[in-house]
């Protein structure tokens, strides 16, 4: 019985040398990440803070001013301008100065003193979704308190206290939010990359054909090819992690030895990926592109920017064959709220499932049409 | 064991509808340098893959050193070395890595492997390349070293698929000269070629043409055949003072069977009915002179060429 793995050590020992010779394909494992969690930590704050928001005060008395520096104190408005028409608010709206106009009518003060009902109408530009709804929830949330403290009679308090606690990232930071999400992001794309480019190279130049007229086993090749890569994405996730911890001040909740364990299944997936692609494509070039074609579902489905639940039942239906689905369940699982093996053995579980599957498909069609052809 | 090293019984290898390889029978004994020829897309690379196991056989058998290559093409690899006109060597590896790697894949212990290492780099005179990188050797010594990785397993049977292709002359000589020495050691070498020349220098050639074997034997039996030399005609060398126009008159000339160009002169197969001092005459019309006239033996070229004209005047008649 011949060795079934016959060849892999030489392999690694070629493996090796060519990543040691090849900087670029060191500095790509290990500058894109750092610099697309620079982008992602530093760059993008999801909070939603000093809208640009016009006021038209036309009742101008204690009142309303009160109103005014209430709104102005809540963080989520930047008053960039005071008004005194109609028109005037429109067209600071629709030339895109701002982007909330708050009209306080001539009798709001009267009104109110009176025990009437005083309106206050509030212009919202809804052509960005997530600041529109930031703007309804506190302006609703102003006007409420307000009408309560009038309402309440000194001494009483309300029936029904609603306290509202966030759990695990108090303060909504966003690196908090995306980097977990984005480490598996990008575990996915360097390792798919680097395994395509890896097999391509030799089919292009040819060496692949002499290695199939030597002993070495399929496996053996395969393995000695993809396990070099293994340890390089091992070795950009710990990065991944320190820089996590050290630069982008994310604290790690839960267990760092759980997250490098459930890791690797997920980085079966990717090499798998790789080694698919790299029996499809002829070229580096045309292996960057399936490459591309494989992220979009990693990056759209996972609920790595969207959340899956609010997600149509087909586009759902989709997110649950994507992998990095259960991968950003687990970082973030683990990084953020501290969860276990008890919590995640779910994702865990079809995370090796299909890193198994991927990769005994992986190994099929490269023994088909790589070897055979 | 027997003295054959390479054996086919109507090997045959069809894509589909398409026949790449077709009843081909050949035998190669040990310590032959056997020249495997043909016309490029005529089958002779997915000979050379059926023989390695690179390919599954369609139909009939093949022996590679005993070794039934069906029942165990694994077996076959150990066995044998195998260089691509390609010399796939890894660029960014240096001379010894390159080595390194290669005795490793064939399973050479460390001690044997080192030996193996200091043999193939004295045979091949490689010692002032060693920490160079592949890449950046010339072509010659690109071959070489691909030749040497091939051998680290100490194969008996080569498998060289137009190991000339791209490189110079005194590079292409020298590689004959070391494989000359290597099948006087008793290795036996399945060479594919494009150049006549080189057809000439190997003890055991054969042709192949649309996927059927149509010549095999020694270079001399191949120039003595029938079919090159039917009775009754006879080859001339005839030189003339233009060799253009002379070869158009020529051909056109009852009697001249076929006629091509070589060097000065014209090539041309006569029969009987050929007259010498006709043709003469006929040129000096035109202002051309006959300066010399010879009989000349048929070379490997004119047989190749006679015999592929046969076959494409057969194939064309079973087309109507």
């Amino acid at each position: 019985m011949r060795n079934p793995f016959q060849g892999i050590g030489a392999v690694i020992y070629k493996e090796v040398i060519h990543i040691q010779r090849d900087s670029t394909a060191i500095v790509f494992a290990l500058m894109i990440p750092i610099l697309q969690m620079t982008i992602l930590g530093f760059g993008i704050d999801t909070n939603i803070r000093q809208i640009k928001t016009v006021i038209m005060d036309n009742d101008n008395k204690k009142l309303s001013r009160e109103l005014v520096d209430r709104l102005r104190n809540t963080d989520t408005y930047n008053v960039a301008k005071y008004v005194y028409s109609d028109r005037e608010m429109n067209e600071a709206i629709i030339g895109g100065k701002a982007r909330v106009g708050i009209k306080i009518p001539w009798d709001y003060s009267d009104r109110l003193l009176k025990g009437e009902t005083a309106q206050v109408m509030v212009l919202i530009d809804g052509s960005d979704s997530s600041v529109a709804g930031q703007a309804i929830n506190v302006t609703t949330a102003i006007g409420l308190d307000e009408s309560l403290k009038r309402v309440l009679t000194t001494g009483q308090t309300l029936p029904v206290e609603v306290r509202p606690k966030v759990l695990f990232n108090p303060d909504s930071r966003s690196p908090n939010f995306f980097l977990p999400g984005l480490t598996a992001v990008l575990l996915l794309s360097v390792t798919t990359f680097l395994t395509a480019f890896a097999i391509v190279k030799e089919k292009e130049k040819g060496t692949l054909e002499q290695l199939f007229v030597t002993p070495v086993q399929p496996m053996g090749l395969l393995l000695g090819k993809i396990l070099p890569y293994f340890a390089i994405g091992f070795t950009e996730l710990c990065i991944i992690l320190l820089a996590l911890v050290n630069i982008f001040r994310v604290p790690i909740h839960g267990s760092v030895i759980l997250l490098l364990l459930l890791s690797m299944p997920y980085l079966f997936v990717s090499l798998s990926f790789g080694t698919l692609i790299s029996t499809r494509a002829r070229s580096q070039a045309e292996a960057m592109q399936m490459a591309f074609l494989t992220f979009l579902p990693s990056i759209f489905f996972s609920g790595y920017i969207f959340p899956r639940e609010t997600m149509p039942l087909p586009f759902y239906i989709i997110s649950m064959f994507v992998p990095a689905t259960y991968f950003i369940n687990i970082t973030r699982g683990i990084i953020l709220r501290g969860a276990g093996l008890r919590h995640l053995w779910f994702d865990g579980m079809m995370l090796t499932i299909m890193g198994a599957l991927l990769f005994f498909a992986a190994a099929r069609r490269f023994q088909k049409k790589v070897i055979a052809s | 064991m027997t003295d054959i090293a390479i054996r086919t019984e109507n090997l045959t290898r069809k894509f589909g509808d398409f026949t790449a390889v077709s009843d081909v029978n050949i035998t190669v004994q040990h310590g032959e340098v056997f020249g495997f020829l043909g016309p490029n897309g005529s089958g002779k690379t997915t000979v050379i893959k059926l023989l390695t196991g690179l390919l599954p056989l369609s139909g009939g058998n093949a022996w590679v050193d005993g070794i039934d290559v069906r029942k165990d093409p694994d077996a076959v690899r150990e066995h044998i070395g195998y260089m691509s006109q390609k010399f796939s060597l890894y660029d960014d590896l240096t001379v010894m890595e390159n080595l390194t790697f290669y005795g490793r894949i064939y399973g050479l212990r460390p001690d044997k492997l080192r030996s193996r290492i200091d043999d193939i780099i004295s045979q091949n005179a490689l010692s002032p390349y060693v920490e160079r990188q592949a890449g950046k050797l010339s072509g010659g010594w690109k071959q070489r070293l691909a030749l040497g990785c091939s051998m680290l397993h100490e194969p008996k049977i080569m498998f060289l698929d137009e190991p000339t292709a791209g490189i110079d002359p005194v590079a292409r000589r020298q590689l004959w000269d070391l494989l000359f020495d290597l099948s006087g050691k008793g290795i036996t070498f399945f060479v594919t070629t494009h150049y006549m020349d080189e057809a000439e220098r190997c003890s055991h050639v054969a042709y192949i043409y649309y996927s059927k074997l149509i010549a095999d034997g020694t270079p001399m039996e191949l120039e003595a055949m029938p079919d090159v030399n039917p009775p009754g005609t006879k080859r001339l060398e005839i030189r003339t003072t233009e060799v253009t126009r002379g070869l158009r008159l020529a051909r056109k000339f009852p009697g001249v069977l076929s006629a091509t160009v070589f060097g000065q002169s014209v090539h041309a197969l006569v029969d009987g009915s050929f007259d010498q001092a006709a043709l003469g005459k006929r040129l000096n019309g035109q202002g051309i002179d006959i300066t010399e006239v010879r009989p000349l033996t048929a070379s490997l070229e004119d047989v190749f060429v006679e015999l592929t004209y046969r076959r494409q005047a057969e194939l064309e008649a079973s087309r109507a």
